[in-house]
């Protein structure tokens, strides 16, 4: 076996200068088509992301900690929150989903790489310059004297706020064009992914033998496709109303704002579902191993994820309850929202069911997903609440919304991304993670965050809007504030413990072996890291669990599998 | 390494990556479109001001052009498969031909339509959104003519050979999504919407 | 004009307040008063919805009973324990009656809830206008409020008066909410739920304010960079102060000799293109109609006090009360200044 290290390349003859070999290392990951390579360098595009979107929030955080603060001036804190918002959700999460993805989806079905590894390398590369560009506008717009123009125009950017009449300079322009560039990216990744899974699978791997991740990744996949199209489609409307002079959403020609957002939302509303997807993929994966047990209702996980994908496209609108639609639309909205909640509550029980006679070992990784399943229930009932649109009325762009949605973005999709770095880290880099740091990490992270969001719920119900810069004195928000911040401020302790995890045992960690969690999928099977090919000889499967079957040859999965 | 265990699955047949891919590629820019078309049905009649869809002609002309050239590049598609490479050479550059004209006779029309009518992109609503779906689509066939056009030249370079037919049928996949989403924005805008 | 109080607290909000004391009992103890807090109702639209949300409390919280008590047993009875090292625990696939009747029973639970919902939504949404209400027209500006009462002829800003409306004497009021700009929302969560001002889309929605007293809200949709200060407050008034107050906006700008300087630099200056004062040449309409500005205790929205001090610094640079503001610094001399801010306090 081939022991390829990663990240030094094959050796020469004659030692080059130390520059050379820098140069051709970050060469070889330039032209990289290589799926892990390209799966790497998203996740760490993506967690340099996380640390710069969360210090925005951290800024946006003192600012709120106490009543009409001056830390932030309110151009500032509008630009951070749009800036923090759009880079969460498209930078960190969009990226790191599809790297967690690139890396394993090969691995997980038996492959030796992604369909396409040249449109592979084309998906990063547009994504992160994409992801530049939108960074870019801190310095650029009217140059680099004072302000830069980031986008200030919150993440869903409502016409006609964004017309040249309202945001001269070019924030609009930087929001829309980056995404629109990342957009092709995405694009990219989510084909890649489908072809992958359906046509490079090893023998054995029926679809109904794939690893639970693989599934949603096959979702989730699906999901962007006719997800994004429609933001890059609104937002090239957008382009073409600023430079082109249409009338798209101008309200003084006829056009209509509302469109805009059923358009945004179409893409809004799918696309959280497009990140928490995978995340489910994940836990998926972390729970049997770590109950030692067999995922419970394999069919009907795959069939709630799919239920799931095809409801989110239909319940867009309970984003929109306030903007005046008919009683009908509102009822129809309410119905398609709640039916929601029953494929996500099969998904809740199956993994409940699946830990229920087990023998759990909470390591770092399922102490992640034991908080992303409480979590989530709390952010899915939240959920339920507001859409109940009476009630949404009301909590509508509250810091309620801000509470719900933080539940599900950092509560269970980063909960999920943490338990995954966890879990695979040691298949990455062949070492494990420490697990003591992970403890600290875990902890902290876990109060922080229920200090910051669960008060949030209540200083939403106690009236205070989402995106003001600052606030009055007397309204009785002040001390939930500013234990909101204080909230904040651990997580981001909790952060950086886990930045200097990564980098500690990367140098210094235990060595991890080719499968250090006992587990059951194709990608342990393999040394860690895995060499360039993968697979040195092309795996032959029987089951969901080729290495249960091969660690129990008595009691093979297969003789039970329905 | 793989000690898995072993067996003999006789006939493991997977779909082909090209297909997948281009299905779900279609799939998306299927997206695209229907927000555009959304777009344009809305907005039918919402105009205020300035020229209404009653100045469109319909181009029957162009429109046959276009359709046909699907079926020809299915004749294109069963040359190759056959070895015909001649046969597929001519009917590719018919196919092409077609593809031109389509987008030589959208060049005549909107230039009635801006210098004869005086609708524009910025005239009202109903220009905003006519030149953006029709555009689009327009933009579409230019995308499909390049990719028609580099076929045609590695065939004249006698590098496409019958090994490549799924290849090229992958590719006219392609081509035939044009030809539909054209179907649905002709009844749009020249039927429904005028 | 003294900001009246709102609401004292009943027992029941009082319940929901108590849980956010967990963290907070300073902050509510003493700004209960002003909180523009939901579980305070004061009007039918609140009124509904709080029950409604009580309701809805109560299933999701049974639901988080249920499910979060499995997980919690699930965790504390199943975790591995030492002795069984070495043997895998039995391996279950799954159960389809057990699968089944978890299906089952969130759908009858989401029937539940939808029909509950859907009353609700058609008794606030689609109730009949009364032909005692009361019209008033919103427009939402870029960062302040305009309110017109179409049938008394009243212009007025920022400061929105109602009547109190009784089972006795029903004169709820329905609000016409328009925009001159962009997309706002009005909101004052103890008179009902908010709804959204769109730019070429009107909306419309109705208050019943059953308790005198002064409501605090703000606009909660973002709007541009004044967003924050874009405060809404909302008197509720018994009939005799709003009649006395109807009388008094329906006077045109009071005219006072001693003061004519000041109203000088106002009609020269670009004041009038932007502002109205009634009974005056300004009839600007960009700005805030300022013809009884005095009888409005905030200015700018509520971003400041009305005050004469308050008034020169705004006047001098808006900025300085609320950076961003559409209204420019209109570099008067020191003694034009004073003459405005004079003659503008005689506007009452
Ligand atoms: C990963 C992201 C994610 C996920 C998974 C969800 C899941 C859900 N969300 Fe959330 N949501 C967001 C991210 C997400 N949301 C974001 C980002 C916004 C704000 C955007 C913005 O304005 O900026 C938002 C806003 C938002 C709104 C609009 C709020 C507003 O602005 O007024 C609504 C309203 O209906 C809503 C509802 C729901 C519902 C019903 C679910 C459901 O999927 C939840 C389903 C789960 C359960 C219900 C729990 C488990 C089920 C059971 C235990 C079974 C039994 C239960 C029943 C029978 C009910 N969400
Ligand atoms: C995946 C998505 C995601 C995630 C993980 C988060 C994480 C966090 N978010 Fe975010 N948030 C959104 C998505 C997300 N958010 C979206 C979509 C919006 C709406 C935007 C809009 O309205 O337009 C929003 C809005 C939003 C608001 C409302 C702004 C407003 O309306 O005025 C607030 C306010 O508190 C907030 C706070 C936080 C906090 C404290 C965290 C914490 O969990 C973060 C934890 C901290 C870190 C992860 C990093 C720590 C880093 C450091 C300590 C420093 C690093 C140092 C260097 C870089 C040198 N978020
Ligand atoms: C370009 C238009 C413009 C001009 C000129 C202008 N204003 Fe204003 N004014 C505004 C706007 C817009 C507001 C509302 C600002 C806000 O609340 O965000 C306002 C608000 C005010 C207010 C507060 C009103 C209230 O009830 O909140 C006062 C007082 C005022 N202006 C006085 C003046 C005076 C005096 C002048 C001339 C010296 C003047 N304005 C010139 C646009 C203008
Ligand atoms: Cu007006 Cu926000
Ligand atoms: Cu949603």
């Amino acid at each position: 076996m081939a022991d390829q290290t990663y990240p030094i390349p094959g050796t020469l003859d004659i030692a080059p200068s130390r520059g050379a070999r820098l140069l051709e290392w970050l060469h070889t990951w330039v032209v990289t088509v290589d799926h892990k390579k390209l799966g790497i360098l998203y996740i760490v595009y993506a967690l340099f992301f996380l640390l710069v979107a969360g210090a925005e929030a951290m800024a946006m955080r003192i600012q709120l900690a106490v009543p009409n603060n001056h830390f932030l001036s309110p151009e500032v804190f509008n630009e951070f929150f749009t800036m923090h918002g759009t880079t969460m959700v498209f930078l960190v999460g969009m990226t790191i989903i599809f790297g967690i993805g690139n890396y394993l989806v090969p691995l997980m079905i038996g492959a030796r790489d992604m369909a396409f590894p040249r449109l592979n390398a084309f998906s990063f590369w547009m994504s992160a310059f994409g992801g530049l560009l939108l960074y870019s506008s801190f310095v650029g717009g009217f140059g680099l004297y004072g302000v830069g123009s980031a986008p200030d125009v919150t993440w869903w950017a409502y016409a006609p706020l964004t017309a040249k009449a309202f945001t001269p300079g070019h924030n609009t322009d930087y929001w829309a064009l980056s995404l629109i560039v990342m957009g092709f990216g995405t694009l990219g990744a989510a084909i890649n992914t489908l072809a992958t899974a359906f046509s490079m699978r090893c023998r054995g791997m029926t679809l109904f033998r794939m690893p639970l991740f693989v599934w949603l990744m096959i979702v989730t996949s699906g999901l962007t496709l006719i997800t994004i199209t429609p933001l890059t489609a609104a937002q090239v409307m957008l382009i073409i109303d600023r430079y082109l002079g249409a009338h798209f959403f101008d309200a003084q020609a006829g056009g209509a704002p509302i469109v805009w957002m059923h358009f945004f939302w179409i893409f809004g509303h799918p696309e959280v579902y497009v990140l928490i997807l995978p995340a489910f993929g994940i836990a998926s994966e972390v729970i049997p191993v770590f109950s030692r047990k067999a995922i419970f209702g394999y069919p009907a996980m795959v069939a709630a994820s799919v239920g799931i994908a095809f409801v989110s496209t239909t319940v867009w609108a309970h984003h929109m309850f306030t903007v005046g639609m008919t009683s009908v639309g509102n009822t129809f909205f309410v119905l398609s929202t709640m039916m929601v909640g029953i494929p996500t509550g099969i998904k809740i029980f199956n993994w409940i069911a699946t830990m229920w006679g087990g023998k759990i070992r909470f390591a770092t990784p399922m102490l992640f997903c034991t908080a992303f399943l409480f979590q989530f229930l709390c952010a899915g009932l939240t959920g339920i609440m507001l859409a109940i649109a009476p009630w949404n009325w009301q909590l509508h762009n509250s810091y309620f919304v801000i509470a719900h949605f933080h539940y599900t973005l950092t509560g269970s999709f980063i909960f999920c991304i943490f338990a995954a770095f966890y879990y695979w880290y040691p298949k990455v880099t062949g070492r494990m993670l420490s697990e003591k740091l992970g403890k600290w990490h875990f902890w902290l992270f876990f109060i922080g965050f229920h200090l910051t969001f669960d008060t949030m719920h209540f200083v939403g119900m106690l009236g205070m809007p989402r995106s003001i810069y600052t606030y009055e004195a007397d309204r009785g928000w002040s001390t939930l504030n500013f234990w909101i911040s204080m909230g904040g401020l651990i997580q981001g302790v909790a952060v950086l413990i886990f930045a200097w995890n990564l980098i500690h045992s990367y140098l210094h960690g235990q060595e991890a072996g080719n499968d250090p969690w006992d587990a059951w999928t194709l990608e342990w099977s393999v040394p860690s890291p895995p060499p360039a090919y993968n697979f040195a000889e092309d795996p032959v499967v029987r089951s969901r669990r080729p290495l249960w079957d091969l660690k129990h040859p008595q009691d093979p999965d297969w003789k039970y599998e329905r | 390494m793989s000690s898995v265990p072993i067996f003999a699955d006789e006939n493991w047949r997977l779909p082909s990556r090209g297909r997948v891919g281009m299905f779900s590629l279609i799939i998306g820019e299927s997206a695209i479109f229907t927000i555009f078309v959304v777009a344009y049905v809305y907005y039918i009649g919402r105009s205020t001001y300035g020229p209404t869809p009653q100045i469109l002609d319909v181009p029957i002309f162009n429109t046959i052009c276009l359709l046909s050239s699907s079926f020809t590049i299915i004749f294109a598609e069963h040359a190759i498969q056959r070895g015909a490479m001649r046969r597929f050479a001519a009917l590719w550059a018919l196919t092409m031909l077609l593809g031109i004209e389509f987008l030589a006779g959208t060049a005549i029309e909107w230039r009635k339509l801006i210098f004869d009518d005086g609708l524009t992109i910025r005239a009202n609503l109903f220009g905003t959104t006519f030149y953006s779906l029709v555009g689009l689509h327009a933009s579409h066939v230019i995308v499909g003519l390049i990719m028609l056009s580099l076929v045609m030249i590695f065939t004249l370079l006698g590098r496409v050979e019958q090994r490549h037919a799924e290849r090229i049928q992958v590719l006219s996949l392609y081509w035939h999504f044009v030809d539909a989403v054209w179907v649905v924005v002709f009844t749009v805008v020249y039927i429904v919407g005028r | 004009m003294q900001p009246r109080r709102s609401l004292p607290l009943t027992r029941t909000h009082a319940l929901f307040l108590a849980l956010a004391c967990i963290h907070a009992a300073p902050s509510i103890a003493q700004g209960a008063l002003t909180t523009p807090s939901i579980w305070a109702p004061a009007s039918t639209p609140a009124n509904e919805i709080y029950h409604l949300s009580l309701f809805v409390l109560l299933v999701t919280g049974a639901i988080f009973a249920v499910v979060g008590g499995l997980l919690a047993f699930v965790i504390v009875k199943f975790h591995a324990r030492k002795s069984d090292a070495g043997h895998e625990p039995a391996q279950i696939y799954g159960s389809t009656q057990v699968e089944l009747a978890w299906t089952v029973i969130p759908v009858l639970i989401v029937v539940v809830l939808f029909l509950t919902t859907a009353r609700i939504i058609f008794a606030i949404q689609d109730a009949p206008e009364p032909k005692s209400a009361l019209d008033v027209t919103v427009v939402g500006h870029q960062f302040w409020w305009e309110f017109r009462y179409p049938r008394l002829g009243i212009v007025t800003a920022n400061e929105l008066h109602v009547p109190v409306s009784t089972q006795l004497r029903p004169e709820p009021t329905y609000l016409r909410l328009l925009s001159a700009d962009v997309d706002h929302s009005f909101w004052v969560p103890q008179l009902g739920g908010k709804t959204d001002l769109i730019p070429n889309h009107p909306n419309q929605m109705w208050i019943d304010p059953q308790t005198a007293g002064l409501y605090l809200g703000q606009c909660a949709q973002f709007c541009g960079i004044e967003h924050a200060k874009m405060l809404l407050r909302v008197y509720v008034d018994t009939p005799d102060q709003f009649d006395a107050w109807v009388k008094n906006q329906q006077q045109p700008g009071v005219e006072d000799q001693s003061v004519a300087a000041g109203r000088h630099v106002f009609e020269q200056q670009a004041c009038m293109n932007c502002h109205t004062i009634a009974g005056t040449a300004a009839k600007g309409i960009f700005g805030p109609d300022l013809t009884h500005l005095m009888s409005r205790a905030t200015i700018a929205s509520g971003a400041a006090a009305n005050t004469p001090d308050n008034l020169r610094a705004w006047i001098r640079d808006p900025d300085t009360l609320k950076p961003g503001a559409l209204m420019p610094a209109m570099q008067l001399s020191d003694q034009e200044t004073d003459e405005v801010v004079a003659y503008l306090t005689t506007l009452h």
